[in-house]
């Protein structure tokens, strides 16, 4: 008798608890920011949603712990989901900000979308920028002097074996064997792609016939999925040679770029400096900050190959209280505290003053409706 | 009372077992239809969307569609002869010491999650293969599925088929293993008395009598290679494109592996293309599927008759 009983009340609780948990998931994708009016010492309380590009992710843990820790009544969450899925998700407005490796370009159908959600053109400011290595795994060799053209040849197949005479010929004294090049490029889309084949479009003369895209154009090759797959596919195996991060390029050999007369190897004042020398893209309206990378720039110790990560907010929200946090986050992101707290936590380059000085002043204009 | 307590038990308990079979309907086609929904607009998006030089969808998926179904039958070819001396050898060799033990640890082998065979095949079984496929490489290059040149990091299409093959091992072995055992013991008591030896009792009973069952778990492990996706992405370095060199540098893709890679980062037409591939990978294993049943149902009215 008892038995029976159970038998029928322990798939109901199940089912009870299994519709209880439904609902909850229902509930918590209700709102992406909701006030909350209970005092806690700082002007500033509630929860703040975002997320996006995964390249940002180490930062972003940074900037939230200091943040958050300013101001205790708080709760910020950055989800790195990609750029496409945080953009997709800000322009829903389930995100109230999100961080992408490419900027929204105008006129695009997302502009539009996000154009919709904000009411107003949206905010874009840099938030994190960040050199790309290009490094590799051969005996004996910690460091090679290329330019563009030769990269670029190396990555499009012309050149095959370490001791072609184009690198040879940068490299005296460089013990380097006739062994077969292998290349390792990302095998998901990524806006590490996206950069380091803009630049060698941009930089190498010629030598590289495909657009920049977030996909690697060819084929052929080894591949790795995200920078760690990268990383991993490269310190496998001998003759080697891929992209990565620069903060993740411990541990193998890193090419010094040619930029103007000398060879210079990744480095933070170097991205930095080449984003300050960089102008706006042609389509920026007031509201944005999106820097056209001067891919050959030659200034001294400048260094070219880098990725330029946004963060993408409205100009207006319909909660003064979502605008007053989203404001004070990107406030804080973008300034020299934040840039240097970023730069200890990811490896990235910190703004300089100017563009950081720039950037503050768009965030400043968000205001609630 | 006594009687009209439990007739209401069993009225509960029915109703509840026919909502959780319709609900597994009704969630199946939501997926479908989720699917289709999300899908159609990747068969016509702008072609650059599709990258690497395709342009339209059935150029882009074809390569892929190859890849799922090339990994997926050598992953087969290695774990199916694997599985089902392992099933006999449980079944019909081993003492009951010893078998009880074996089966277990292949049972364990299903629980493993397919991230830890990824990292596993990816870092360790990739280093440790790279001597044999250098050999394959320089020795039997005229084999075109050992074409070469050698990878230099060994993650091969090679080593992911041997990384699927034994994720699908312990599905292909408790089933056949199940089968085995139920072998009627008159029909083996019926050769051993015509003189048969062991090997001809398993030939001549145990497997004609086993064949749909083992098909049904070879289907199955099929099924589960068809949508592997972390083990595979973390393996091996592969590109869309139709080829059988399985040591090289590059490797056809899988489907799965290929969503998985390029959902991150994805703008929202490539989301779509995405999504309408797995829909084709949906239609296939469902087509797979399928044909396996009516392939058992024959065998079985075959045997019945």
């Amino acid at each position: 008798m008892k038995i029976t009983m159970r038998r029928a009340v322990v798939p109901g609780v199940a089912a009870l608890a299994l519709a209880a948990s439904l609902a909850a998931c229902g509930d918590s994708n209700n709102d992406a920011a909701t006030g909350d009016s209970t005092d806690s010492g700082s002007s500033l309380s509630g929860t703040l949603a975002g997320g996006g590009s995964s390249a940002q992710g180490a930062a972003q843990q940074a900037w939230m712990a200091a943040f958050q820790q300013q101001n205790t009544g708080v709760t910020i969450t950055y989800d790195p989901i990609g750029s496409g899925d945080g953009r997709k998700s800000f322009e829903s407005g389930a995100f109230a900000f999100a961080g992408s490796d490419a900027f929204i370009a105008n006129p695009s159908d997302e502009y539009t979308a996000a154009k919709k959600q904000c009411g107003a053109d949206p905010i874009e400011v840099p938030s994190y920028i960040s050199p790309i290595a290009v490094v590799f795994n051969l005996q004996g060799v910690d460091s090679l002097n290329l330019d563009a053209k030769t990269i670029a040849n190396i990555f499009n197949g012309t050149i095959k074996k370490w001791n072609d005479p184009a690198i040879a010929s940068q490299n005296d004294g460089v013990n380097l064997p006739d062994t077969a090049i292998h290349t390792v490029h990302r095998s998901d889309d990524s806006g590490t792609t996206q950069n380091f084949t803009e630049y060698l479009s941009k930089a190498g003369e010629g030598a590289w016939k495909d657009e920049a895209s977030q996909t690697w154009p060819s084929t052929d090759g080894l591949s790795g999925n995200g920078t760690s797959g990268v990383v991993t596919a490269i310190k496998g195996g001998q003759g080697t040679i891929g992209y990565a991060d620069a903060s993740q390029a411990g541990g193998m050999g890193v090419v010094s770029i040619k930029v103007g007369d000398s060879y210079n190897a990744p480095s933070a004042d170097g991205a930095a400096a080449v984003v300050a020398n960089s102008d706006l893209d042609a389509s920026a309206t007031d509201s944005q900050l999106i820097y056209d990378v001067n891919r050959t720039d030659d200034a001294d110790g400048a260094y070219p190959l880098i990725l330029v990560s946004y963060l993408l907010a409205c100009p207006t929200y319909d909660d003064a209280n979502t605008a007053a946090m989203v404001k004070g986050y990107l406030s804080y992101v973008v300034s020299q505290d934040g840039q240097k707290a970023g730069a200890d936590a990811a490896g990235s380059a910190p703004l300089n003053s100017d563009t950081s000085d720039k950037a503050a002043a768009i965030v400043d204009k968000i205001a609630g409706k | 009372m006594r009687r009209g307590r439990s007739a209401l038990g069993d009225r509960i308990f029915a109703g509840l077992a026919r909502t959780a079979g319709l609900l597994i309907l009704v969630v199946l086609a939501g997926v479908f239809v989720f699917l289709l929904i999300q899908g159609l607009p990747g068969l016509s998006v702008d072609p650059k969307e599709y990258g690497q030089g395709f342009d339209t969808f059935w150029e882009y998926v074809g390569p892929l569609l190859f890849g799922t179904i090339f990994i997926s039958l050598l992953a087969l070819i290695i774990a199916v002869p694997f599985a089902v001396a392992v099933a006999l050898f449980i079944s019909h060799y081993a003492p009951r010491k010893l078998a009880v033990p074996v089966a277990y640890v292949i049972d364990l082998l299903a629980a493993v999650p397919s991230v830890v065979f990824g990292l596993w095949g990816g870092r360790a079984l990739s280093q440790a293969l790279k001597p044999v496929i250098n050999w394959l490489g320089d020795y039997l290059n005229w084999i075109p599925l050992f074409k070469g040149p050698a990878s230099p990091n060994g993650q091969t299409a090679l080593t992911a088929a041997l990384v699927l093959g034994v994720m699908i091992l312990p599905i292909i072995t408790a089933i056949s293993r199940e089968v085995f055992a139920q072998t009627p013991r008159l029909n083996e008591e019926a050769a051993i008395g015509l003189g048969a030896t062991r090997w001809e009792v398993i030939r001549l009973a145990v497997f004609p009598h086993a064949k749909s069952g083992v098909i049904a778990g070879i289907m199955l492990g099929l099924g589960r290679a068809l949508g592997e996706t972390m083990a595979v992405t973390m393996v091996y370095s592969s590109s869309p494109k139709y080829m059988l060199n399985i040591i090289g540098d590059t490797s056809p893709q899988t489907i799965a592996a290929n969503i998985a890679n390029n959902y991150a980062e994805a703008s929202i037409d490539k989301q779509h293309v995405l999504i309408a591939a797995g829909l084709v990978l949906f239609a296939f294993t469902f087509l797979v599927n399928f044909i396996a049943r009516w392939a058992i149902g024959r065998g079985e009215r075959k045997f019945a008759r």
